[in-house]
């Protein structure tokens, strides 16, 4: 068995699953954020009264951090209050941050573990050796009100990464490649293994950016197996007992691909698909109205790094605005803490509340009708960041913070 | 749910993702008649002016891709789509509609089959599509797992249940 077919089976009580067949598991860690009333009210039209563990539920105020309509806030104000009633202690308030950020920064993703968010990106945490996968208001609910959910074993993949990445180049340009040449459907239903030699070179951070883009590519979990640099990361922040799975040598994997890395330039995901990938190349030039560097895929203090490095001593350009969200509150102290914050600020850049901002077009960010951006996020379709006539190119963090330099599109690998 | 169901088509490309489907700006909306307002509104912002109630939305590669959110789907089903015929879907929205009674049909050739306006009709049990009276594809079966929950008028009835011989336990 695969080490996620054998997480599976432990939270199922089993002693083994087969791909394709319809188990029930054990939910460790259920996460609700606040675009998802409708959590609460599949909950109690169930039948639901009380929480089955309140324990291993965690509430996200990260959506709409903080409320900007009135909505919003009447929607903030019921999350906050079902927590109360329900004696759920992780209430996640919008000085947080953005939910899968907020989990790896206080200990509560680990290896072994089934972690379901109604958040799309919860494949993040195969980052860390956890089954991380998002589902709808429903699911959760059911979460809510049992304690369980069934999965349908899924067939794995394993995608290798080999040899290191050039200077300027980062685990978001591997993950934007393999998206384009593999396809937005390519793993749909499909659990993903990410493997190969490149790896070793990649931190915690990058690991779990490659891991977040894999539901573009319609991925129901990733994976990466538990290293010395996750021991080194798990041994700072976790104090859960934990179970490390590993993946028998006579496993089978659904399909294989893999991807020299060591020559790789600059990628970007250009409007309005994650899978219509080029090289930077392709649209050196180009005007940038807005640069924006945040989300659970690249507003992490490395990332802010980066941009720090790029526009130290010097103005974002001036027809170009850069827009700054650090993914979480223990990413934005350690921003400060480090100086990329005073470095950006000066630099003409603005930064706003950790959470999820524009990323998904509600607020703090938003583009025009005409205007392009280029993002460190993870999806550029139509409307996805305010108008559905704007443009939104998907790059590195580096790509993104050259092309504020500059109010266009350029090699970033030119200003490292 | 009836064994066989009908309705006109309306026909989407590939990767029609949830911000097309019901656009980021209105998740703040919880309520089910606003949430109907906005049906399919990134893709074609009169969709809810046309759409009659059992009618059929045809795609082709990953509907459904993108957000969890089931807006998308309470949408759809708010403006009366009886059933979803697409070469495929991505995982939380086919979950999403499932647990709401939506059935998706899973056809690899649709989007080649047929075009917006046909009359079509689907039988649950056989997988049969047809226009008008002829059969034009057979679809992948559903699942009996997926049969049970659609049979139900969704998971909400079932867990419900579940709860309640718990609660009398």
């Amino acid at each position: 068995m695969h080490a996620i077919e054998k997480l599976l089976a432990k939270k199922a009580g089993k002693a083994s699953v087969k791909t394709g067949e319809i188990i029930n598991c054990e939910i460790d860690m259920a996460g609700i954020n606040d675009l998802y009333l409708q959590t609460l009210r599949s909950f109690f039209e169930m039948g639901g009264t009380k929480v089955h563990d309140p324990s291993r539920v965690i509430m996200f105020l990260d959506h709409y951090a903080p409320a900007s309509t009135i909505t919003q806030a009447a929607n903030q104000k019921q999350f906050r209050e079902f927590c109360w009633d329900q004696g759920i202690d992780l209430l996640m308030d919008i000085d947080q941050g953005v939910c899968h950020q907020v989990l790896a920064d206080k200990g509560l993703a680990y290896p072994g573990e089934i972690v379901v968010i109604t958040d799309s990106h919860t494949t993040t945490h195969g980052a860390f050796g956890a089954f991380g996968t998002g589902v709808g208001a429903t699911d959760l609910a059911i979460i809510l009100a049992t304690g369980k959910l069934w999965f349908r074993v899924p067939e794995i993949i394993k995608i290798n990464f080999e040899e290191k990445l050039p200077k300027g180049v980062y685990a978001k340009d591997a993950i934007l490649h393999a998206i384009g040449t593999l396809g937005a459907d390519y793993a749909v239903y499909k659990a993903v293994e990410f493997g190969g030699s490149m790896l070793q070179y990649l931190s915690i951070s990058e690991r779990m950016a490659l891991c977040n883009m894999s539901t573009e590519m319609g991925a129901k979990a990733s994976y990466i197996q538990p290293d010395a640099i996750t021991m080194a990361f798990l041994e700072e922040k976790v104090t859960r007992p934990y179970e490390i799975y590993h993946t028998d040598a006579d496993f089978h994997y659904a399909d294989e691909v893999s991807f020299d890395v060591s020559a790789l330039k600059p990628q970007l995901a250009a409007p309005s698909s994650v899978d219509n990938v080029y090289d930077v190349s392709q649209f050196i030039g180009r005007h940038i109205d807005q640069a924006y560097l945040g989300s659970c895929t690249g507003g992490r203090a490395e990332d802010i790094c980066i941009a720090a490095h790029i526009l130290q001593g010097k103005k974002v350009a001036s027809r170009t605005r850069f827009v700054i969200v650090p993914a979480s509150k223990g990413v934005l102290l350690e921003a400060m803490e480090k100086g990329y914050v005073k470095t950006l600020i000066e630099a003409g850049a603005t930064f706003v509340t950790p959470g999820c901002a524009a990323c998904l077009g509600t607020h703090e960010g938003m583009i025009a009708s005409g205007e392009t951006c280029i993002t460190t996020t993870n999806r550029n379709f139509p409307g996805r960041m305010g108008d559905t006539k704007a443009q939104i190119f998907l790059g590195s963090p580096a790509a993104v913070a050259a092309a504020a330099l500059m109010g266009e599109i350029v090699d970033p690998t030119l200003y490292m | 749910m009836e064994k066989i169901l009908s309705g006109n088509a309306f026909v989407f490309g590939k990767n029609v993702d949830t911000d097309q489907i019901y656009p980021g700006r209105f998740v703040e909306f919880t309520d089910v008649e606003d949430v109907a307002k906005y049906a399919m509104f990134g893709a074609d912002p009169t969709f809810t002016c046309k759409v009659k109630k059992g009618d059929f939305i045809v795609a082709g590669t990953n509907f459904g891709c993108g957000s969890s959110r089931e807006h998308a789907v309470i949408t759809l089903k708010a403006v009366g789509v009886g059933a979803i015929i697409a070469e495929s879907f991505a995982r939380i929205f086919y979950r999403n509609a499932i647990n709401l009674g939506i059935p998706l049909i899973v056809c690899p050739t649709i989007s080649k089959l047929v075009q917006t306006g046909d009359c079509l009709s689907f039988d649950l049990y056989s997988g049969e599509i047809r226009r008008e009276k002829s059969l034009i594809a057979t679809a992948e079966p559903l699942s009996d797992y997926v049969l049970n929950i659609l049979e139900s008028g969704g998971i909400k009835p079932l867990i419900k249940q579940q709860l309640e011989v718990k609660n009398r336990a």
